[in-house]
């Protein structure tokens, strides 16, 4: 049977989870309140004609932050035939406070209550069909992490729908309340449909302002109605709003006792033991300093940098891929452009991308464990107090950290951010994250500029903290800037029980991110390094030749060059890696790949990277890191930028904004660098002189802070 | 004695008296099932004093001092 069913439920209660086994998809899955932040659409593996959309996790239908709206939009006009439920059994009281908001709307709900395993491991028993009786819907237990129930969940569902569906209240509010909404729905009952009039005449009475739009009222009727409910509000010394409120948890706390029975020995709490540590008053923030290295430390630097070694050497050095197919190119006779394009275009720009694989690897592996486990939540509690000094909320590190994988993801991810301005600067700022794909940047410059180096330890973690740094110094300098000044949005957020990353989920995990990355890199990256080849071995005249330096490339290259010899990098290869860089951020190494020719070196793979030292001294290529991490994203995060800004003119702001960064912070780096080199010329004045622009914008007094809280 | 839940001391098990607030922070705070009559548990402040964490419902939820200023409690026991 065609149908459409909806899965709404609480932030972190597993819909994800539960979309990815009915549709058999690969949603991006966390241990953290609002994963999700866009609807996703999948069909049922086993019943093709259902499609199945995956809402933001809510708790309530109410008009005020974002999530609820979109939900309730998509539930009220999008005319779904089914609503899932998901209720997460271990927290059933909250869970089912959304539940008798959503059977209110008319649209017939199925519950499936999940993490029936950690009930079963609790010993607390959950009496399914009891709340199927009181709530006049059919309940089903099941365990997404583990694909169990969701046949018998979409036999209900369409049970549902095949035997009809009458709506009838299971919450009733005490009897004034109810003698108003009656009144009420008696005025309203034209202008909606008879299954929603008690949804729409409760809104009425909560004075919900999306609800009342929608309703679009005589002037005169609304004034009398509004006249009865304030006079009841006096009565009750409360809002109508948090009334209705109220009498709902009371509802649920009269009978969640009945069918929830806990077990009586009261078992100390793993979580709770391991917060004692994680969030302790004083360990708590080393503990995340020392995580947070860690894990750029270990993938780039010890256990991926090791990996990566390997396959450069040995796939890609001396008598591998290269020389292998060079040969087998020689001895059947092919044009010595084919060769060049294969060996140095192909494998020399594919394979200096594909050769960070094992670093990427770890890296994705060690963020899955930190996502999974319920660390990130505990993040945002430790880091909140600083966020919030620098007009960020503790959310803002959601953000940050998708952007750690993608920045598109991260991009979106500002959405759970409520207020506006705050939200406008986070989609600013968090592409300065590194995000998987400038990871390559970051270890082939610690690998090859800092190689044997004191300080090549510190290379990747400190692009790690660069990043938090631009994103706090620059939230700082706009918020100072009329059009950016706003309230710090209100933080209240859960924080979910810890649990041990299953292989599974990590394996998943892990495996759809790098093939993502694989399959740009045999795409995207392939297309531009052959584009690169081309143009850095032909001249003007479509002759190929044996210095790059005449090349197209070059000239074009040199053209603009200039633009960047105050960040120290002047150089047409460096301009040109950066602009294929726009493209995607791996193009940045595929591009040097082609252009020092990472396949033709003969010698020891450390010879590879001493290539780049003639165009580069370590305190230039620092700077040139620098940019490339802060400069403007991808093409496919801009694109994402505009979307969510919903603005030509702010896409083109934020852009401007992340490029003037890039190089200023680039430029000061470099030039006041140099002075403890022994260089002092004008630039350094220059240098001296950004800075102390950027040191008066950070501190500079906020003329618009009586805004703020 | 009443107080607010931002000044409530670690530890201690209070009830709640009374939310108010702005309409927004006011139906967020209920949502979450901090209502009237609900019992908290104030487990801890986080490193830098802020935000706190709190038990309710069998949950923990964190939230800022700034927002706990909306919630009326009373304290009913010692942990």
């Amino acid at each position: 049977m065609k149908m459409k069913i909806v899965l709404v439920g609480n932030p972190n209660s597993g819909k994800t989870t539960l979309f990815n086994s009915l549709t058999g998809n690969n949603q991006h899955i966390g241990n953290w309140p609002g994963v999700t932040v866009e609807k996703k659409e999948g069909f049922i593996r086993s019943h093709k004609d259902i499609t199945v959309i995956d809402l933001p996790g809510i708790y309530s239908l109410s008009p005020y932050s974002l999530e609820e709206v979109i939900s309730r939009d998509y539930i009220l006009n999008e005319k779904p035939d089914v609503i899932i439920n998901i209720v997460d059994g271990s927290n059933l009281e909250r869970n089912l406070y959304l539940t008798t908001q959503l059977i209110e709307t008319g649209v017939p709900v199925v519950i499936a209550i999940n993490m029936m395993d950690v009930i079963a491991k609790n010993k607390d028993v959950i009496k399914s069909a009891a709340i199927g009786k009181t709530l006049n819907c059919p309940v089903v237990e099941i365990t997404a992490l583990k694909s169990q129930g969701s046949e018998e969940l979409i036999t209900q569902t369409i049970k549902i729908k095949e035997e009809g569906y009458t709506f009838r209240p299971v919450v009733w509010y005490s009897q004034e309340i109810e003698h108003l909404i009656t009144e009420i729905a008696e005025t309203i009952k034209a202008k909606v449909d008879n299954d929603k009039l008690r949804w729409y005449a409760i809104k009425v009475f909560e004075k919900d302002e999306k609800a009342l739009e929608d309703l679009n009222l005589d002037e005169i009727v609304l004034k009398q109605i509004n006249s009865k409910i304030e006079a009841f509000e006096s009565l009750k010394d409360d809002d109508s709003e948090s009334l209705i409120t109220r009498e709902r948890y009371a509802f649920i706390n009269r009978f969640v006792d009945r069918v929830y029975l806990k077990n009586k020995i009261k078992v100390q709490s793993v979580s709770h033991k391991i917060d004692k540590i994680l969030t302790n008053k004083y360990l708590g923030l080393p503990i995340f300093a020392v995580i947070i290295f860690l894990v750029y430390y270990l993938s780039i630097s010890t256990v991926g940098g090791i990996m990566t070694d390997f396959v450069n050497d040995t796939i890609f050095g001396d008598n591998g891929l290269p020389a292998i197919v060079n040969g087998w190119l020689v001895s059947i006779n092919a044009w010595p452009w084919l060769q060049g394009v294969l060996v140095e275009g192909i494998i020399g720009g594919v394979g200096a991308v594909l050769g960070f694989l094992p670093q990427m690897f770890v890296l994705f592996l060690l963020l899955g464990i930190l996502e999974e486990s319920g660390y990130m939540a505990r993040i945002a509690f430790i880091l909140d107090r600083i966020f919030r000094k620098f007009g960020l909320s503790g959310k803002s590190f959601f953000p940050m950290l998708m952007s750690t994988g993608c920045g598109i993801p991260g991009v979106m991810a500002a959405r759970t951010i409520e207020e506006e301005s705050n939200r406008k600067v986070m989609i600013m700022t968090t592409t300065f994250m590194p995000c998987g794909a400038k990871l390559p940047i970051i270890a082939l410059i610690a690998g090859a500029m800092f190689r044997g180096s004191s300080i090549q330890w510190l290379i990747a973690p400190s692009a790690y903290l660069l990043g938090i740094a631009m994103i706090i110094i620059s939230s700082i300098i706009l918020k100072k800037f009329k059009g950016f000044a706003g309230k710090a949005s209100p933080f209240i957020m859960e924080l979910p029980d810890y649990h041990l990353p299953s292989v599974k989920g990590l394996a998943f995990h892990v495996y759809h991110k790098l093939k993502s990355f694989v399959k740009k890199a045999g795409t995207i990256i392939l297309l531009a390094s052959v584009i690169v080849w081309f143009l850095s071995n032909f001249s003007w005249s479509f002759v190929m030749i044996s210095d790059p330096n005449q090349s197209i490339l070059a000239s074009a290259g040199k053209l603009i060059d200039v633009i960047f010899s105050p960040l120290g990098w002047g150089n047409w290869k460096a301009t040109v890696a950066t602009l294929t860089g726009l493209i995607a951020k791996e193009n940045v190494v595929s591009t040097f790949g082609v252009l020092y020719g990472f396949a033709e070196v003969s010698e020891s793979g450390a010879e590879i990277w001493t290539l780049l030292s003639v165009d580069f001294t370590p305190l230039s290529s620092y700077s040139f890191l620098v940019f490339n991490l802060i400069c403007a994203p991808c093409i496919a995060a801009i694109a994402t930028i505009k979307r969510e800004m919903g603005s030509k003119k702010w896409t083109w702001i934020a852009i401007g904004f992340q490029t003037l960064m890039a190089y200023t912070i680039s430029l000061i780096i470099y030039q006041v660098g140099s002075i403890f080199t022994g260089v002092f010329n004008v630039w350094s004045i220059i240098g001296i002189i950004l800075l102390i622009i950027l040191l008066y914008l950070i501190l500079r007094p906020n003329k618009y802070l009586n805004i703020s809280k | 004695m009443t107080n607010t839940l931002d000044k409530a001391d670690i530890g201690f098990e209070c009830v709640i008296v009374k939310v108010s607030g702005d309409k927004p922070i006011k139906r967020r705070l209920m949502d979450m099932g901090l209502i009237p009559g609900t019992r908290v548990f104030i487990r801890k402040l986080a490193p830098l004093g802020d935000p706190m964490e709190i038990m309710v419902r069998g949950t923990e939820l964190t939230l800022r001092k700034a927002d706990a200023l909306n919630i009326m409690i009373e304290v009913i026991a010692e942990d």
